[in-house]
């Protein structure tokens, strides 16, 4: 881990003002996602909420961990790789059908 | 790899998410989020995998070769399906969040205690909380939706409900303010596993008491919770990619459930308490009112006369499987010059835009299915609309009567089409049990039976020819 530092020197404030301009980014840019595509914008965002991802990969692969610590990544990585896998593949199944009435002749 | 290179990866993985999402505002760009959102994906997972503490390869590979097929079959469930699976992606996305974060307790817990500052430990309880409760409660949202027979469509309710929910959640508290305190005493860990299964029961104690017909503002809450398991682990981990995507997701199913608590005249603060407002069935006590029935060779001929129709969907149609039958009456009605609309309700299907897809699956053009906004103050000019297994979304009594179930509820103004007909399988009430005004309406024609049939015939008048008068 990198978690060398001391927890001192990890800025918690900086981490809250991420999360809130993200939220803020977040909430403008999905406001104005079409509602015709609300469902692979599910999906979508099924898929890359799997970020959890690289948590997993860290517990799971990381030299220092207990056996019994990384089986618990093991399967965290196996949830969230599910995810990836099926979250992207199904959103681009769904977009795919969307066309307009040139292409859908 | 140099830690540099690995934050700048999160960095572009970070921006490639934003893009990912900013192109889904319109049809025409949206395949590009696809590849960018698994190009963000991807540099993430590769710059973790780099990572020079990340040296226990197999670990990583065996856990990514197995997601490999239930991934693949999760992609191809019938879209019918697509609110199912979306839940049981929640589910999972909840139990890696809150196994990473039991993972990383145990760890320091032997490790390093020290680790433990109140905001981490805070941070830590709130991943394993939404972590584990967005698992159990997805898992029953995703059994309501599937209709699986031992979990109850019904809300499920009981005496002095609130008051055990109430004391849940006190208990809860108490011991997350004893594992802030004293994160890494002998006794701790046994909190920490109290923790998680108070966790696992909310989850269902939360979804068991909501209907089958809130499941789609359950399914935007629940994608919701599973975003912030991962901000909260982005706090533990004092990771910034984590943060920011984990907060995208959150945002997406903030704005998601809203919308649809619009749609259905929910208070949003309900919703997130868990109070979900639960129609009830009605019996009308009064005068029994007549519908008027219409055979579909008839309504053909009134179809062939109009201008413009507009067709009302509902999830009824997906059930009977009628969307390629309705397809086939779009191109025939469209043949003969006739205007063609489908309208759409927000909370028509199951979860948020599911009607859209599966009309699209029917490859009817997204540029004539138009949301309930936009055609209401077009419908007076409308010749005929067509209602196929929708019910409580164009009915009248949502506008005025204030003693309905469902006043308030936005509406497609189907009355105010010059006539209407009404595909429905039985004279019984809809789903919430109400009579619908629109049915005994005097410009309103029923065609009973399956959507899929009526559609047909439909479709076998008007290509026979059928103008019979």
């Amino acid at each position: 881990m990198t978690f060398a530092t001391t927890a001192s020197t990890i800025d918690y404030w900086s981490m809250i003002f991420v999360f809130m301009l993200a939220t803020f980014i977040g909430i403008g840019v999905i406001r104005r996602v079409s509602r015709l595509l609300h469902t692979p914008l599910m999906s979508l965002t099924n898929a890359i909420s799997a970020i959890a991802v690289v948590g997993a990969i860290m517990v799971a692969g990381g030299e220092q961990y207990p056996t019994y610590v990384r089986v618990l990544g093991a399967i965290a990585l196996f949830a969230s790789m599910t995810n990836i896998i099926s979250g992207f593949l199904i959103t681009e199944r769904m977009l795919k059908m969307f066309k307009t009435r040139e292409e859908a002749k | 790899m140099q830690a540099y290179l690995i934050e700048a990866a999160y960095l572009i993985g970070t921006a490639l998410f934003i893009f990912s999402l900013h192109w889904m505002s319109d049809p025409k760009t949206a395949r590009k989020s696809v590849a960018a959102g698994a190009l963000g994906m991807l540099l993430a997972v590769l710059a973790t995998w780099f990572r020079p503490e990340v040296t226990r390869h197999l670990w990583i590979i065996i856990p990514i070769v197995l997601a490999i097929g239930p991934g693949m079959w999760l992609a191809n469930v019938p879209l019918t399906a697509v609110p199912q699976r979306t839940a049981i992606s929640h589910a999972f996305g909840g139990l890696a969040a809150g196994l990473v974060g039991t993972a990383e307790y145990f760890y320091w817990f032997q490790m390093e205690p020290e680790m433990f500052t109140s905001f981490r430990t805070i941070a830590l309880i709130l991943e394993i909380l939404l972590g584990f409760l967005t698992f159990t409660g997805s898992l029953i949202a995703a059994g309501k939706l599937q209709e699986i027979k031992w979990i109850p469509q019904r809300p499920w309710v009981y005496k002095g409900q609130q008051a055990v929910n109430g004391g849940a959640f006190a208990l809860t508290l108490l011991l997350g303010f004893l594992l802030v305190l004293w994160p890494d005493r002998a006794w701790s860990p046994f909190v920490f596993i109290l923790l998680i299964i108070m966790a696992l029961n909310f989850g269902w104690m939360l979804v068991m008491p909501i209907g089958g017909a809130d499941m789609p503002t359950v399914i935007a809450i629940l994608n919701s919770y599973a975003g912030l398991s991962a901000v909260a682990m982005g706090f533990v981990l004092d990771n910034k990619l984590l943060i920011t995507a984990g907060a995208l997701d959150g945002s997406s199913g903030l704005i998601l459930a809203i919308i649809m608590c619009k749609a259905m005249n929910r208070s949003f603060f309900n919703v997130l308490f868990g109070a979900f407002g639960q129609v009830k069935a009605q019996s009308d006590a009064g005068e029994k009112k007549e519908y008027k029935a219409e055979t579909p060779e008839s309504a053909a001929a009134i179809l062939e006369q109009a201008n413009l129709v507009v067709i009302v969907p509902g999830y009824g149609l997906a059930v009977a499987q009628a969307q390629h039958k309705v397809r086939e009456l779009y191109d025939a009605l469209k043949k003969r010059g006739i205007t063609v609309k489908f309208a759409i309700h927000p909370v028509a299907g199951r979860m948020p835009g599911h009607m859209n897809v599966l009309l699209a699956e029917a490859e009817i053009p997204y540029t004539d299915l138009v949301e309930m906004e936009d055609i209401n103050p077009d419908m007076s000019q409308v010749d005929v609309c067509l209602v196929v297994g929708a019910n409580d979304v164009v009915n009248p009594a949502a506008e005025h009567d204030k003693s309905s179930p469902i006043y308030g509820m936005p509406i497609i103004q189907a009355e105010k089409a010059h006539t209407i007909f009404a595909i429905k399988r039985s004279k019984n009430p809809g789903f919430a049990g109400i009579d619908n005004e629109l049915y005994f309406n005097d410009k309103t024609w029923m065609l009973f039976g399956d959507a899929k049939a009526v559609v047909g015939e439909l479709v076998k008048s008007l290509s026979s020819g059928g103008g019979l008068h």
